[in-house]
């Protein structure tokens, strides 16, 4: 077992299932010789050839467009973009194409497509390049939305989901990228889409939250009194969302508290809190409170550390809810 | 049947100084004046002084990511210099400093947005320009429909619209230039040929043997430049210019230039490239080759360059000072431009974004959060 980072841990996955699996194609832009702007890409097409790891034309509606293609061929096309900014010109190919072919066919097309694209601020890059849309595609349908914030995690992950008989976007959250290491097998194994992990077990008050803001509830958790037993679920899988793991927990705690990063309005915090409300009224003992970014543009990185919801700002929300 | 030819063209070429920096005088027959040459010359070596230091200031922490201008300094000053000021617009990517400078941008405005700070894209009043665009090829599209409403209105306004060979690719690239084609829209498109899309080369990028084909396609007159020659640059952007005022629609300008450094901070281009090929292309640097002609002519020796080189050194200076000395910006900034008037709810979330984690009414969650509201 080595230790690796989350670029690390990816690059491995890719490179076994491209082993594996002949039909894996890994395609975007600079992913070849340059091995992708974070590197995750590195080597690839060192070892397998330019047919199977191609640097494409500069063209996200191209790149998504083709890899459906190549999926309904029989191929399994992992495309990256680079920024989920850009994730924009890409958008109508994955939501009103990639998302409802099976459906449209009646199961006789399918698309077994994986897109991977970093998403998230705190590395201070420039405009459109901090985003976090999971809220955006996990409410268009067709899609599954997963974003591992550990190493271990991305690698089983993008091995289920690269397995997986319909898309999936797999969101890297970049401030992790290089931040964290952890012991991650050479074993072929996967992390389930759908499932939650309970990072901590407690019985006050339940944290729900995915990628890189993990670490943040986690930087919280050292803050508060030892005598406040928090349970931390990182989701993994933001569609379709592993509901059983936070109604037990709520239902457990009786309070709750969703972290996310990006913007509050209608963000997956909304969501979460209805499940809570719709199966755990009874149990509650405080409203949700949600702690997100805020209903602006993502602001430069000067100002960037005001918008993520870092650990003062989850420490607080914990201490209301617990407070209430 | 007889076989018979359904479209037939050429692309011209166009060249005026040669590599040594010798002028063709027949063609650059009364194009600019001694004066003016000298002053593009100086504009261009403050420019490339000013990447210089914003790649220092990258490397020492100062400053975030920065894509180098070096070695496109002809291709934005030569076609800048043709717009008129206060008239045309430009409508930039992000590797043409030096044209939005020529326009009246303050210096330390592009210094302050790769700083992280919005307030660098903030265009001063009575500049016609956009800001830098960040995503690739979208800005096109502006373009067109800035020029399409001074058509809709009988200004005489043309629009400049820089971007890369890579932009090239993007779909909005061609739904930009179809639409300029089909409405005769007064813009001038200048692809940056610089040979490279961050680590894809200009072959990979496309099959098409020049960029400035693609506009055959859509209906424009086009022409392919060399764009390290900043008379050539002029020339071709003023004919165009002058076209489109006339109500004769869009042109196409391909610069074949080159990127002499990397692509921007955070990449490492010999990865990717080869020591050769760079070298061959420094030889053609844009700034020597019109020093050598400036030379040639008597116009420039030793210590003009030397004066010019102290100058530029203290302009830009000058500027990294300003850019640095702005104050930080005050966080309510974040939320005062989402909208002209902002909703309730985000007004909410701007007093409380400090006290509390909802950025709602405190008096809502009770306990911890009772704090008072800034
Ligand atoms: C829509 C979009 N996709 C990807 C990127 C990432 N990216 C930034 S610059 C660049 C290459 C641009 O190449 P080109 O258009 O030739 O311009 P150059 O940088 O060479 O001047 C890429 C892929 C982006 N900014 N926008």
């Amino acid at each position: 077992m080595a230790e690796l980072n989350l670029v690390q841990s990816i690059n491995l996955a890719l490179a076994q299932e491209m082993e594996r699996d002949d039909r894996v194609v890994v395609l975007g832009e600079d992913v070849g010789l340059n091995g992708g702007v974070f590197r995750v890409t590195e080597g690839l097409q060192k070892r397998f050839g330019e047919d199977r790891v191609v640097d494409t034309p500069l063209a996200e509606s191209g790149i998504i467009g083709t890899s459906i293609g190549l999926a309904m061929n029989d191929m399994r096309p992992v495309p990256e973009i680079q920024f989920e900014g850009f994730l924009g010109p890409a958008y109508d190919q994955l939501v009103h194409h990639a998302g409802r072919m099976r459906n449209r066919t009646r199961g006789a097309v399918t698309v077994p497509l994986t897109v991977r694209v970093p998403v998230g601020g705190g590395i201070h890059a420039p405009e459109l390049h901090s985003d976090s849309p999971e809220a955006i595609y996990s409410h268009h349908v067709g899609i599954k939305v997963v974003m591992p914030s550990t190493p271990y995690d991305a690698k089983g992950l993008l091995l289920a989901a690269i397995r997986d008989p319909d898309p999936v976007l797999y969101f890297e959250p970049k401030r992790v990228y290089r931040s964290y290491k952890e012991h991650v097998p050479e074993d072929d194994y996967e992390v389930p889409i759908g499932e939650a992990k309970i990072l901590s077990e407690g019985n006050d008050v339940t944290v729900v939250t995915w990628g890189a803001t993990v670490f943040q509830a986690l930087a919280a958790l050292d803050e508060l009194p030892e005598d406040v037993s928090v349970e931390l679920i990182d989701l993994r899988t933001i569609y379709p969302m592993d509901e059983d793991a936070i109604v037990e927990s709520v239902q457990k705690t009786g309070r709750c508290v969703v972290v996310h990063e990006a913007a509050r309005t209608a963000g997956m915090g909304a969501e979460i809190a209805t499940i809570v409300q719709e199966k755990c009224f009874l149990n509650l003992e405080a409203p949700v409170q949600r702690v997100t970014g805020f209903d602006v543009v993502m602001p430069y990185y000067k100002l960037e550390n005001h918008y993520l919801p870092e650990a003062p700002r989850i420490k607080e929300a914990i201490e209301q809810v617990l407070a209430y | 049947m007889p076989k018979k030819v359904a479209y037939k063209t050429q692309i011209d070429y166009l060249q005026l100084m040669d590599e040594n920096g010798k002028l063709d005088a027949r063609l650059a027959k009364d194009l600019l004046g001694d004066e003016e040459v000298q002053q593009m010359y100086e504009h261009m070596t403050v420019c490339r002084r000013y990447d210089e230091v914003a790649f220092r200031l990258q490397r020492s922490g100062r400053m975030g990511t920065f894509p180098q201008n070096k070695g496109q300094e002809a291709a934005a000053i030569g076609s800048g210099h043709a717009a008129r000021k206060g008239v045309d617009w430009l409508v930039p990517a992000y590797r043409e400093n030096a044209a939005l400078f020529m326009h009246g941008l303050p210096m330390h405005y592009v210094l302050v947005y790769w700083m992280g700070d919005e307030r660098g894209s903030q265009i001063p009043d009575g500049l016609k320009m956009l800001p830098l665009s960040v995503p690739i090829g979208t800005h096109m599209l502006h373009a067109v429909g800035i020029a399409w409403a001074n058509k809709i209105r009988g200004d005489d306004g043309v629009v400049l619209t820089y971007f890369g060979d890579g932009a090239t690719s993007e779909g909005d690239f061609h739904e930009a230039a179809n639409f300029a084609g089909a409405l005769q829209v007064p813009c001038v498109f200048i692809c940056q040929n610089n040979q490279w899309a961050i680590s894809v080369p200009r072959d990979r990028q496309t099959a098409s043997e020049t960029f400035a084909q693609k506009a055959l396609g859509y209906g424009m007159p086009t022409i392919q430049v060399d764009g390290n020659d900043v008379f050539a640059m002029y020339k071709a952007t003023r004919d165009a210019i002058e076209r489109a005022r006339e109500g004769d629609g869009p042109s196409f300008i391909e610069a074949v230039t080159y990127r002499l450094a990397d692509h921007t901070t955070a990449d490492d281009a010999s990865r990717y490239r080869d020591e050769d090929e760079l070298d061959a292309w420094k030889a053609k640097d844009p700034l020597i080759r019109l020093r050598k002609y400036l030379e040639a002519k008597g116009l420039w020796d030793e210590d003009k360059q030397e004066a010019l080189e102290a100058r530029a050194k203290a302009i830009v200076q000058e500027v990294v000072k300003t850019a640095e000395e702005i104050p930080a910006p005050e966080v309510d900034d974040i939320f005062d431009y989402t909208f002209a008037e902002l909703p309730e709810s985000l007004k909410a979330q701007r007093s409380t974004m400090r006290t509390t984690s909802l950025g709602q009414d405190p008096s809502q969650v009770g306990g911890a959060a009772a704090q008072t509201v800034r």
